[in-house]
């Protein structure tokens, strides 16, 4: 058991340092600071992937045959400890961390080929068609049907809160190609444009106000959508489940005490300067206690993390970690937007239609009240998504309670 | 020992339950908070013809001979229906001091006018660096002849750009933070050197920045005594904290109601989902919660007319209770929801939205842990010592 990096690492963190230091300008980082959820509006997110595309870091977990990186496991560590550390803008997971690897593991050849250099490149963008009305939690009920019709699917049915579906030059969709058997055995995976005739989007506004075109979810609606099997489907057919299972693994898989303690760095320094009784707030004993409870959780959360991780490249295979890191992660991701809420008080009762549109004018003048308090509101009732999102944390427990408890 | 309504407050209840049903369903409410205005003048002006506004007051004022319990019937049904209106800065504040300080004239000025539905308060106490602390003035009046000369910012007004008239708190001597040296003013909105910046807020309201700038007031605009408001406010702000937890317990009862029905209709994994043991045990304990807020706000609704020690306790206990049920209420609602828990479509959201902001609302919950531990606790270990 060894705590320190090497001196290269140390080298490696200093290189990562600098780099985001001249990339990550003053201009984005007045925007991402306003930003609700992590996101920017998409030019500035493809902008951001691009430059990290220029350095070569833009895929820290993909193979470097493909374009990876190629860092080393505590590589990784420090890329993304660094990144998260300068608080720097997510980059969109659905190209890059959720249908590559599927797409590497078991596309054809010309699929790889295809698709792999424009996710990388941000050139295209992804969205992921999973959940449906109807099937939610239970997602092996899916419904939205791809019936054979000569070299065709025919597809028809409907996929919902599908994050940035309105900006998105290709969709990845689980359908359902068989109705015998168990529901988990008829489902393929499938991948086509979005640009195709009966394919709509239609936006769900969720509670934190997102203005036009702003909107993180939708809905999206196929009706008889013709897609050659040739190029879409990926791998068998009817397979679909064990490659969204193999999927899931990477939407899992990220560690959250980097981000975690960007976050509560960020609501320290609200915490600065906000004022109670003519102290900042940071100093009231109190709320003192709140961030020094959460700073702790989330060095248990780290040292977690790092035990798991170390496991993972000694080749052991994830199990329900994924499920424990998942719940901690996003209760913690709540507890501190609930943090930041109570930080700013009453100015968190403005209503920014969307921090985006702030974050572009660079000013909350207009209603002048505090600019560091705009995105509270909005964050708190966004991050409600995080414990009912890729698995809810009753899922999540579940899982734990059969993978861990034998029950 | 008596929890029964009087038949007035029953028929309170039920009159404006009928009339939110019938006049102020989500979709309304929808489309009174997106318009312009934001709010509905005219479901105030049947509020007064029903004499919800005069409920509170004394016959001898002109009301209707009710009480604090009378507002908390009211405020609940508003909770219930997310009502924007502004009951409790007109009606529980500016009412509420009129009745405890105003003078002769300014109650014959304003009472009537305040019942009938014509004028509207806002309340104007919060500053930009004060939180919570009603005393943290940065504002001042400065006397000036036989009037003063106010000066200063007030932060997030609840219902500002509906009203007519403020009632602002500043400091007319003393340090800040001082609990002597505060007094309480009557202000015309369009009095010159006032200017609003006016919002909507995160709950579907609205509010605004206040800012003053030598607003001549005349000595007419005080109410009660010069520099020693603070034990009014204080009073005031109780009855109105009261008024929002029973608001609270409104929208936490529709908030748990909702969800249940949900969990009835959604089926996932061939069942409903609410036959998932995991779910019935949290809106088990939402129950919990809603029934405790329901016996915290008539308790501290019961005692804001006892000496101010119990007062306080029991106003600082309820709030305490109804800010930590709120959050619980609010968030398992969206989690059992899901996905569309998240929607702006679906009311349950809204009811959501509603109660995180009743908490920050004066007074969050350490605030009035603090208070009550301040009052109820260090003194009973300083007298065992």
């Amino acid at each position: 058991m060894d705590l320190t990096f090497t001196e290269e690492d140390r080298a490696f963190q200093t290189e990562v340092r600098d780099w985001i230091e001249t990339h990550y300008t003053p201009d984005l980082r007045a925007r991402n600071a306003l930003s609700k959820n992590g996101y920017l509006a998409k030019d500035d997110m493809v902008s951001w992937q691009k430059k990290l595309y220029d350095r070569g870091w833009i895929a820290p977990n993909w193979p470097e045959k493909f374009g990876g990186a190629g860092f080393t496991a505590t590589q990784k560590y420090i890329f993304g400890m660094e990144m998260a550390a300068a608080g720097t803008p997510s980059t969109s997971p659905m190209g890059l961390s959720m249908v590559a690897p599927v797409i590497m593991a078991f596309g054809s050849d010309a699929q790889k080929q295809k698709h792999l250099p424009p996710i990388l490149s941000s050139d295209i963008w992804w969205c992921q068609g999973y959940s449906e009305p109807g099937s939610g939690s239970d997602l092996a009920s899916l419904q939205m049907s791809a019936v054979r019709d000569g070299d065709d699917y025919v597809l028809n049915g409907s996929k919902i809160w599908t994050t940035h579906a309105q900006w998105a030059d290709w969709i990845f969709c689980l359908v359902r190609t068989s109705r015998d058997g168990k529901p988990q055995e008829g489902i393929s995976f499938i991948i086509f444009p979005m640009d195709l005739p009966g394919i709509s989007v239609s936006a769900l506004p969720t509670l934190d106000g997102p203005s036009d075109n702003q909107q993180e979810i939708n809905q999206v609606y196929f009706e008889n959508v013709r897609v050659p099997i040739k190029d879409s489907l990926i791998g068998e057919e009817n397979k679909g489940w064990t490659y969204a299972k193999y999927l899931l693994q990477f939407e899992r898989g990220n560690a959250y005490a980097p981000g975690l303690r960007n976050a509560l760095s960020k609501t320290k320094k609200i915490a600065r300067i906000e004022q109670a009784d003519g102290r900042p707030l940071l100093q009231d004993a109190d709320f003192a206690r709140k961030v020094a409870n959460l700073e702790m959780k989330i060095e248990s959360l780290n040292a977690t993390e790092l035990r798991i991780f170390s496991a993972l490249s000694a080749g052991e295979a994830v199990g329900p970690e994924s499920s424990m890191l998942k719940c901690a992660g996003s209760e913690m991701q709540q507890a501190i937007s609930e943090l930041t809420l109570e930080a700013v008080g009453g100015y968190a009762a403005p209503f920014v239609q969307d921090t985006f549109a702030l974050a572009r004018a660079g000013t909350n003048e207009t209603m002048g009240t505090p600019d560091h308090a705009a995105p509270a509101a909005p964050s708190y009732f966004n991050y409600r998504k995080t414990s009912i999102y890729a698995g809810s944390n009753e899922i999540q427990r579940n899982i734990m309670t059969k993978m861990v408890l034998g029950l | 020992m008596d929890f029964n309504f009087t038949e007035e407050q029953t028929m309170i209840r039920d009159s404006l339950s009928r009339l939110i049903r019938e006049k102020y369903d989500f979709d309304t409410r929808r489309g009174v908070v997106q318009s312009e205005a934001g709010w509905s003048p005219e479901f105030w002006a049947q509020l007064a013809e029903l004499g919800l506004l005069m409920a509170p007051f004394s016959e001898e004022d002109g009301g209707l001979g009710g009480g604090a319990i009378d507002a908390m019937v009211v405020m609940e049904e508003f909770g219930k229906g997310l009502v924007v209106e502004p009951y409790i800065p007109t009606i529980v504040c500016a009412g509420g001091f009129l009745k405890h300080a105003g003078s002769a004239a300014q109650k014959e000025e304003y009472l009537a006018s305040i019942m009938g539905g014509e004028t509207v308060f806002a309340f104007a106490y919060a500053e930009p660096r004060g939180r919570y602390n009603l005393a943290d003035l940065e504002t001042t009046a400065k006397a000036n002849g036989a009037g003063y000369t106010l000066s200063g910012h007030k932060a997030v007004v609840i219902g500002a750009p509906w009203a007519s008239k403020l009632i602002v708190t500043a400091r007319t001597s003393g340090d800040r933070r001082d609990r002597g040296g505060i007094s309480l003013f009557i202000v015309d909105k369009d009095a010159p050197g006032v200017t609003t910046r006016d919002y909507p807020t995160v709950d579907g309201r609205r509010a605004s920045e206040v800012y003053f700038e030598n607003v001549a007031l005349g000595a007419d605009a005080l109410i009660g005594d010069a520099d020693g408001a603070l034990p009014l406010i204080e009073r005031v702000a109780d009855e109105a904290t009261a008024a929002l937890c029973a608001e609270a317990v409104g929208a936490m009862g529709v908030a748990h109601a909702q969800t249940v029905e949900y969990s009835r209709q959604r089926k996932q994994f061939g069942t409903a989902i609410g036959k998932f043991q995991v779910l019935q045990h949290r809106m088990v304990d939402m129950f919990m919660e809603h029934e405790q807020s329901i016996s915290m706000t008539y308790m501290a609704t019961l005692k804001l007319g006892d000496d101010t020690v119990e007062r306080q306790k029991a106003v600082s206990a309820a709030k305490v209770r109804i800010g930590q049920a709120g959050r619980f209420v609010g968030q398992s609602a969206i989690q059992i929801h899901g996905g569309m828990g998240m929607t702006e479509e679906l009311a349950v959201g809204h009811y959501f939205k509603r109660l995180t902001m009743i908490d920050s609302e004066l007074g969050n919950v350490d605030h009035h842990m603090r208070r009550y531990t301040e009052l109820g606790v260090a003194p009973l270990q300083a007298a065992a010592e």
